[in-house]
């Protein structure tokens, strides 16, 4: 019978299970450390100026401390609008595409979309810049610069990684999902539409909230196209965005505005926050449906 | 029992790029009435089921040759559409596979495709189809809850329901009991014998004490060969061949 008794070989196995399960401890802990450090960071500096008026109001020259960034908010939230309302069709359509067919072609647009994913972002701005808001300015002058012109660069950013999830999450669908309605005679394009891609749904939407996520805090590409702006203004001109109104008020020579940079970062924060948030609550609601 | 023929099958062989499944397959289904598959795991006969309804199109590098003829009609001609076909020879499969939606879509899905009815006569429809199924009692108040949410046995007869609700004139199953308990099983064991009143009903199955209850006609399947294929009654009772009197008594590796 074999004995019960620890040997070696045993202790041996415990103490490296307990060494490396303190390893993993010690690493989870760190990158929760390091995420809720800055998160509460932000928070203690950023809270100071985070009242009603800051939200309601546009910047004060006189008295810095009553102003507020009403503007950058609207204007990153349209900006986004466009992003999505961009990213969305097109990321989506092409992810299909690129589920559904094979051959070279796929394999080419597979190809040149990573190209594009890897493009940093202020290239994509200049590209917009060049492409759109300079020949516009040489026609009109001391024009050109737009909030849509701005959507437009960060919805090319989010392409990409549209396509992708897309393309990932309906790999994930089960085969015998497709069997289970062509064998109603479904054709192909109703099976994709009303069957696959809402079993694909969820993991779709949080792809594009990450995704939005992700370029919702791009300044680059909006210093060549949005510009800024101290007032509020239609998005067909230069509109301020909330990274721009950051970064303005992060270099500002003014104690005010510095500080008010910290409260403008915890804002683009929660909007992102508030966004997911509510990405889960739709893809939630439609599920019970 | 009825003799008319309803699905004849003629030298079909079947090629899963260079391996081959089937082996020169003939046989006649006949109408209203219910024909069993039995055989070894990997015999080919899911294979089979799936060259009735052609949902092996869709596998690359396959290739069927033969004919397979449903009421007169060779289903592989030009002139037949895939999803005309898929309408009339419905499937059942061996997982219940409920679509992402609410019970009341799922069943409502096919008709709405193929634009069969709307409104109220869609609403009596879905109340027929799962009537039919032995369904509705037990989810008429919950029409519009998800159809993931029930148990695998109902979710079995939901995907019945579902192919039914597109009047189909043959349902192939495969192994459609296979994941279910066995109140479910006689469940749905009742309602096959039920059904080939109206449908003429195919099905696969490793239990055989099920093909022998259930069906009219049964074939026994090996290594892709259609080794003998007669009334159950003949097959089960004086099998005319050694390899299937092994099998249906267990001799059999
Ligand atoms: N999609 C496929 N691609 C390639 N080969 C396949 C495919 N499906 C089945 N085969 C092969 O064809 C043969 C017959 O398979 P089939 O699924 O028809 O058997 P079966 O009789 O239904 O078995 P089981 O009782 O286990 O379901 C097997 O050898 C299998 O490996
Ligand atoms: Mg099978």
């Amino acid at each position: 019978m074999t004995s019960l008794a620890s040997t070696p070989v045993l202790f041996q196995r415990r103490v490296l299970n307990a060494l490396f399960q303190a390893l993993c401890g010690i690493c989870a802990v760190i990158a929760i450390a390091v995420l809720g450090y800055v998160l509460w960071f932000l928070f203690r500096q950023g809270i100071t100026y985070f009242k009603p008026s800051f939200f309601t109001r546009l910047p004060d020259n006189v008295n810095p401390a009553l102003g507020g960034i009403k503007h950058s908010i609207l204007g990153s939230v349209s900006i986004l609008g466009i992003a999505l309302g961009i990213s969305i069709p097109i990321g989506i359509l092409s992810g299909i595409y690129q589920a559904e067919a094979n051959g070279k072609l796929c394999q080419i647009v597979r190809f040149l979309t990573d190209v594009l994913n890897g493009i940093p972002s202020i290239v994509i701005g200049l590209f917009i810049y060049a492409i759109w808001i300079l020949p516009y300015a040489q026609k009109h002058p001391g024009q050109g610069y737009s909030g849509i012109a701005g959507g437009a660069a960060l919805g090319i950013m989010m392409i990409p990684l549209v396509m992708r999830t897309t393309d990932e999450m309906l790999h994930l669908v089960p085969q015998s999902l497709w069997d289970a309605s062509l064998a109603l005679g479904t054709p192909r394009w109703r099976t994709m539409l009303f069957v696959v891609l809402p079993s694909a749904r969820n993991g779709i939407v949080t792809g594009i909230m990450l995704a939005l996520a992700r370029v919702a805090g791009e300044t680059a590409p909006l210093l060549f196209t949005v510009l800024g702006n101290e007032f509020l203004g239609p998005i067909t001109g230069p509109v301020d965005a909330l990274p721009l109104r950051l970064y303005k008020y992060a270099t500002s020579s003014d104690p005010v505005q510095n500080a008010m940079a910290w409260s403008t970062a915890l804002t683009l924060i929660l909007i992102v926050l508030i966004l997911s948030i509510l990405a889960r609550f739709l893809t939630r609601a439609g599920k019970r449906s | 029992m009825q003799t008319t023929p309803c699905v004849t099958v003629q030298n079909v062989s079947f090629w899963y790029g260079s391996n081959q499944a089937l082996f020169d397959i003939n046989m006649t289904i006949p109408q209203h009435a219910v024909t069993a598959f039995i055989g070894p795991s990997g015999c080919g006969k899911s294979t089979f089921l799936r060259c009735l309804n052609r949902m092996n199109d869709r596998i690359d590098g396959s290739k069927m040759t033969g004919k397979i003829e449903l009421s007169g009609q060779d289903i592989r001609d030009r002139s037949v559409s895939v999803e005309a076909l898929r309408r009339t020879v419905g499937m059942v499969f061996q997982k219940p596979v409920p679509f992402p939606m609410s019970i009341y879509d799922n069943v409502a899905f096919g008709p709405r495709t193929h634009q069969l009815a709307r409104g109220r006569a869609l609403d009596e429809l879905v109340e027929k189809c799962l009537i039919d199924a032995a369904l509705w009692d037990e989810v008429k108040d919950k029409l519009k809850s998800s159809a993931m949410a029930l148990s695998g046995g109902q979710q079995q007869r939901l995907c019945i329901a579902r192919t039914l609700s597109v009047s189909p004139d043959v349902i192939l199953m495969d192994e459609p009991c296979s994941a279910l308990d066995p109140n479910s099983t006689h469940r749905i064991e009742e309602l096959i014998t039920r059904l080939k009143n109206e449908y003429t009903v195919i099905i696969v199955t490793h239990n055989l004490q099920q093909a022998k209850r259930i069906s009219d006609m049964t074939g026994f399947f090996l290594r892709g060969e259609l080794v003998e294929f007669g009334s159950s009654e003949t097959v089960f009772g004086t099998p005319a061949r050694k390899e299937t009197d092994d099998y249906i008594n267990g001799r059999f590796g």
